[in-house]
């Protein structure tokens, strides 16, 4: 390299991580831009988290605070927890993009703005008095006013195209410049571009061209000093992908398909967030995998338990309308001890609330929201990736004790992604499924010693002609019987027979953190990220504390309670206002304290740290 | 379905050991027995047959039959059996269900269920009244009904399950009645060839809380005039001197003297028609417009691929294109690493 090119050359800065957020207007295709930058992330080998936000209406007036859309991802050269707090970068692509997310963007970071889309017009509908870009933001952050639309518009100028697919384009010219200023390959997105208009050249041609143009924007123009790299990641080695939190329940239960040899049936209704595991698991009738979109989501979960009547494995999707609208089938599983998975991808609530948005308040709701005394195993995915292996666990439930399970996922895990390291074939559980096939001795509700499970017998087999019901049955016969004493046995048995399975699953374990101390973080679901990352800042700051995770809910881990009894004080954070408390509280009589935000969005890490230094200090 | 030649099995082979409970001089008496009396003609193993019953009266059937059953919740058998025939396409699905469950609180599933051509039959109880609960007007009750929680008088218009039926596209549809039990043994049979969704009303007495809801068509005296029994590319003939006849004047009915010679110009039953027309007017018959004869027999019977066809061509079809490589996964294994990858050493 000579003399005069170095000079040329911009500085590269190597950081360890970085939060940037890509926001504007519904239509701007700022999904998409967070998409692909992930993908590029991913595959330079970084650490990353994402967390998608975007509005419920599908096209919100364009230009206003509603329909904001936007796409955040934390990405780090070192194991990372969480889509990150606090913003290095924002690009934001209209008035109502900074309006909304200006709060979110560090003192002295930097502020991308698309200036075209600052008209009088969108910065009304943004509730700006004034143009934000005149007034002293310059002093607080780095402002990068950038015409995005217009430089778009040049880089297409000798291609005759029609105004709306050039402005379509500016997303493109964003990334770009993001791929330079992180310096990220921008080969996946070429690919995929290349592989999406196949059929369409001309438009292929422009979108490369914009793209490239954002690239050497910043590449060239005087706008950026330098640009960062952020060095790929000490995971464990092995071959990952990126997923997202629906992605991986999809192949938890096309793993489960394939390890326990049943045919799986997903009866099905459309709801946000839970919709894309039924549009994805479709895709495998190759794989003799069936799905069902049912009329409402009591005939999803009725085909369902039909299913899993006749031999096949059941499985539901929904969020936690759907729940409210399955719990008297949920109670005819229970008491016809059907296998079945109920997939809840929780959303904001109460009633139709935050569809789009992330919340963890439907644990009471799965654990008693039937009649009657009608307990259900439910397990909680932590991460994204995890979704995978909790799926397979609750099958294995579901199959070995004959029970519906509960799988918890909520907003956040479902549509947000990190690096999945892909497990191999051979590491997967195997799945033992037993029929009953002899008619000798068989009775319906005659059960396994050891599993307290009544046998599986299949319409179809010879002799082992049965009636099941909802009505209550005699203990063994399972003929109905409204005897006093049978009911109170019933129902004694179908609470030992949940409550047993402690013995089959893992005990709880610290995380971060000494087996014993001051302090015991304690969290289920998708709160796993924000409680690593705050228990790592305490520990640093000396404190003694210790965070574990619920994988499950019910029953708990046997040795939950005298785990608990090793810590003097326990944080229970969680994105409602406090189930799992209730719950602990309730079963073990320990104070626990929470910290509690209900806002739709993960919690942050700095809430953690501060509640739980509090509570340290108490 | 497998289907052997000659049946071994007898009615006793059908029956349950379990108590009846229904009301003594119930109507369900006779269905069931009529059910028992066809079943094991059929040719199909015992242990193929399953009864899908939701909750009513008449959903306690599947306990009185000796047969793999499911006594499911309030007005949704239909989902259950549609789960149960995608897994297992092979057995012969019978849901029970009554006016109530069948129309009021599971009327969703009944349209849906039909359209579809899901592969089972379906009978639907009609007394016009929530026995179990002791006596509510139910949506086949008639305008003006008094009852428990009607005192003044229902103010609601009735719902026609045969017309239901139709206007979601069924492919098989029959009215019965409960003391005609030699016409409904002999619509079950054509109902248990007929692939596809075969719905099947039968009206039935409930002594207890709606007694003689169908006096017209099951007394002695009265019947005839009151009821045609069709039959397909046969005319429509009735009453008790075979002297009426319905014509059809432009899409209404009307009754003609068939004594006079107006033969000609009686309407002929196609059941097969692909136009649901004939069928739909036949079934409102005395129904929803009074002073015609309530049809019996079946109402439309048409040929269509079934749900269960459909959905195990297109399985076929796509495990055909995976194998050929058509499609871009086909393990586990390939699935699971798909999309861009990395290696972290
Ligand atoms: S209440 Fe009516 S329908 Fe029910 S069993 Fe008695 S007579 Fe039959």
């Amino acid at each position: 390299m000579t003399l005069t090119e170095e000079k040329k050359e911009k500085k590269i800065e190597t950081l360890e991580e970085a939060t940037i957020r890509f926001a504007g207007d519904s239509g701007d295709g700022m999904q998409l831009t967070g998409g692909q930058f992930t993908n590029a992330t991913a595959i330079v080998g970084n650490d990353l988290s994402t967390l998608p936000d975007f509005p419920a209406e599908i096209r919100a007036p364009a230009g206003s605070l509603a329909g904001v859309s936007a796409f955040q991802i934390h990405f780090s050269s070192k194991e990372i927890h969480t889509p990150g707090d606090i913003l290095d970068v924002l690009v934001a692509m209209n008035p109502a993009a900074l309006k909304t997310s200006l709060k979110d963007l560090k003192p002295g970071g930097m502020l991308i703005v698309n200036t075209d889309a600052f008209t009088e017009t969108n910065l009304k509908k943004a509730g700006y008095e004034e143009n934000p870009l005149e007034a002293e933001i310059n002093q607080k952050y780095q402002v990068f006013p950038i015409e995005i639309s217009r430089l778009t518009q040049l880089a297409l100028e000798d291609m005759n195209l029609p105004g709306k697919v050039v402005d379509r384009s500016k997303n493109l010219f964003a990334l770009g410049l993001m791929y330079w200023l992180y310096t990220r390959p921008m080969d996946t997105t070429i690919d995929w571009l290349k592989k999406k208009f196949s059929k369409d050249p001309v438009i292929l041609e422009a979108n490369l061209k914009v793209l490239k143009a954002g690239y050497h924007y910043g590449e060239t123009t005087e706008t950026f000093i330098s640009n960062y790299e952020i060095k790929h990641a000490k995971l464990l080695p092995g071959k990952y992908r990126n997923i997202t939190g629906n992605e991986a329940t999809v192949l938890g239960l096309v793993a489960a398909h394939e390890l326990t040899g049943l045919t799986m049936f997903l009866g099905s209704y459309p709801i946000t967030p839970a919709s894309d595991i039924l549009h994805e698991l479709s895709k495998y009738k190759n794989l003799g995998i069936r799905t069902f979109q049912a009329e409402d989501e009591i005939a999803a979960i009725g085909a369902a338990i039909g299913a899993s009547f006749a031999g096949g494995l059941g499985v539901t999707t929904t969020s936690g309308p759907g729940i409210c609208l399955k719990s008297e089938f949920t109670g005819l599983a229970i008491k016809t001890e059907l296998p079945l998975i109920i997939c809840d991808i929780q959303r904001g609530g109460p009633s139709t609330g935050l569809p789009t948005k992330t919340e963890q308040g439907d644990l009471l709701q799965v654990m008693f929201g039937r009649t009657s005394e009608s307990p259900i195993p439910i397990l909680a995915a932590a991460t994204p990736g995890d979704c995978f292996e909790t799926m397979i666990e609750a099958v294995r439930i579901a199959v070995k004790y004959m029970t519906p399970v509960f799988f918890m996922s909520d907003g956040y895990l479902a549509n947000g992604s990190e690096p999945w390291r892909i497990p191999q074939i051979n590491t997967l559980p195997k799945i033992e499924v037993k029929f009953r096939k002899e008619a000798d001795g068989f009775y319906p509700y005659l059960r396994n010693p050891d599993t307290l499970a009544r046998p599986w017998a299949l319409p179809g087999t010879p002799g082992l002609e049965h009636v099941i019901t909802g009505v209550e049955t005699e203990q063994i016969t399972g003929k109905i019987c409204y005897d006093p004493q049978n009911h109170d046995a019933m129902i004694k048995i179908r609470a030992k027979r949940i409550a047993q399975i402690e013995n089959d699953i893992p005990d709880i374990k610290t995380i971060f953190g000494e087996s014993k101390g001051d302090l015991l973080i304690l969290g289920w679901g998708s709160t796993l990220g924000s409680i690593n990352a705050a228990c790592e800042q305490l520990l640093k700051q000396g404190y003694k504390v210790a965070n574990a995770h619920l994988r499950y809910l019910n029953p708990f881990p046997k040795n939950l309670g005298e785990f608990l009894k090793n810590y003097k004080k326990i944080l229970i954070p969680e994105i409602n206002l406090g189930q799992l408390r209730l719950l602990i509280r309730a079963k073990y009589l320990i104070d626990a304290q929470g910290f509690n935000i209900v806002g739709g969005q993960p919690l942050k890490v700095n809430g953690i740290v501060e509640a739980a230094t509090k509570l340290l200090k108490a | 379905m497998a289907i052997s030649n000659q049946s071994q099995y007898t009615k006793a082979d059908f029956e349950s050991a379990n108590d009846i409970r229904w009301c003594p001089g119930c109507g369900d008496y006779a269905i069931l027995s009529a059910v028992q009396g066809v079943v094991p003609a059929l040719g199909i193993p015992k242990e193929k047959f399953v009864f899908i019953s939701g909750i009513g009266c008449s959903s306690r059937f599947p306990h009185y039959m000796s047969c793999y059953g499911f006594h499911t919740i309030h007005g949704r058998a239909l989902t259950v059996a549609t789960g149960v025939k995608s897994i297992n396409p092979d057995l012969s699905v019978w849901v029970i269900t009554g006016d109530g469950d069948g129309l009021s609180i599971g009327g969703n599933h009944l349209i849906h269920a039909i359209r579809r051509n899901q592969d089972f039959k379906i009978l639907l109880f009609n007394n016009r009244i929530y026995g179990l609960t002791k006596g509510q007007y139910s949506p086949t009750s008639e305008l003006g009904k008094k009852t428990k929680s009607t005192p003044y008088g229902s103010i609601d218009n009735p719902i026609n399950p045969a017309s239901v039926a139709i206007a979601s596209g069924a492919t098989f549809v029959a009215r019965t009645v409960d003391k005609n039990v030699k016409h409904m043994m002999e619509v079950l049979k054509k109902a248990a060839a007929h692939k596809g969704t075969a719905f099947i009303e039968i009206y039935q007495n409930c002594l207890v809380f709606n007694d003689n809801a169908f006096e017209g068509f099951t007394k002695k005296d009265v019947k005839d005039d009151h009821s045609v029994y069709i039959e397909h590319g046969k005319p429509l003939i009735f009453g008790k001197n075979h002297d009426k006849a319905i014509k059809l004047n432009g899409f209404h009915p009307e009754v003609i003297n068939a004594a006079n010679g107006n033969i000609k110009e009686t309407l002929v039953h196609n059941e097969h028609a692909d136009d649901r027309g004939l069928a739909y007017v036949l079934g409102q018959m005395g129904v929803e417009n009074e002073g015609l004869p309530v049809a019996f027999g079946v109402l439309r019977q048409i040929e269509q691929p079934t749900y269960q066809e459909r959905l195990f061509e297109q399985e076929k079809l796509a495990k055909e294109k995976s194998l050929s490589g058509g499609l871009p996964q086909q393990t586990l294994e390939q699935i699971l690493n798909a999309g861009d990858t990395w290696m972290v050493k």
